[in-house]
């Protein structure tokens, strides 16, 4: 078991990178490692728990036909997961980006941190990914 | 009435999140809402008019996805509008995609002649 660092920083509905990197954090809890995630900038907007589900007017579907993927739900089904592997997911948002963009709420399990988390985490890991914006 | 032409090139733009290409979502909205318009898929949007696709079986974590975006679809139902969908063929040649595998009713447009295909709309949004 080994434990991995993962940076994120593009926010959610905005990229290809969002469901990339969450496929990998799946792939590594599922293979019964730790992982660390550091979400910068827009990223820390993942796991805000104000994420609403919506209709969509142009197919004329109902939110419940729908079933919006929002990344909260995302993020919450890696916790469950990782608690079912008995692995642990730590989910650190920079504090500062979060309090820039009103994203105190958060799913439960995320917690405040810094730069300075990422660094230790990284540092006590066996892998790093650092996947930033462009 | 002015036509509009929205040319998709950045591509897979949250398209999980969003079930969809916001920028085709857009341009059907627009549709809906009577503008005449159409849709130029250039780079590696062309992927979108690749018929058959399938994202189904993904998941994170324990959150299943059950409403995976279907852009060849999307497509579909944007022509059945009467949008008229166009691709750089060059773009659909260098990405290996054959014109057998690109969904009916999508128009190959020659990289050199795209000047003129704007031409014929009087708005452009470049996505």
């Amino acid at each position: 078991m080994a434990s991995i660092t993962i940076g994120l920083m593009d926010p959610p509905y905005e990229s290809a990178n969002t469901p990339t990197a969450f496929r990998i954090i799946d792939a590594a809890i599922r293979a019964g490692h730790h992982v660390n995630v550091f979400l910068y900038e827009g990223a820390v907007g993942l796991g805000f728990s104000g994420q609403k589900p919506h209709a969509n007017p142009v197919k004329g579907t109902t939110a419940e036909e729908e079933d919006h993927p929002n990344p909260k739900d995302w993020v919450s089904g890696l916790f469950a997961l990782a608690r079912e592997r008995g692995t642990r997911l730590d989910w650190v948002n920079c504090g500062l980006c979060v309090d820039e963009r009103g994203l105190e709420a958060q799913v439960e399990g995320a917690r405040r941190g810094s730069p300075a988390d990422l660094w230790k985490m990284a540092e006590a890991s066996e892998g790093f990914l650092f996947i930033s914006t462009r | 009435m002015a036509r509009y032409l929205s040319i998709v090139e950045d591509a897979y733009r949250g398209t999980v999140e969003e079930q969809d290409d916001t920028a085709v979502w857009f341009t059907h909205a627009l549709r809906n809402a009577g503008a005449e318009a159409g849709i130029l898929l250039r780079g590696s949007a062309v992927y979108y008019a690749v018929k058959g696709q399938d994202t189904r079986g993904l998941r994170f974590g324990t959150r299943a996805l059950t409403g995976a975006p279907r852009l060849d679809q999307d497509l579909v139902a944007c022509i059945r509008k009467s949008v008229l969908v166009y691709l750089v063929a060059e773009d659909a040649a260098d990405r290996g995609i054959p014109e057998g595998e690109l969904l009916p009713g999508v128009i190959r447009v020659p990289r050199r002649q795209i000047g003129k295909l704007v031409d014929q709309f009087d708005r452009a949004i470049h996505w």
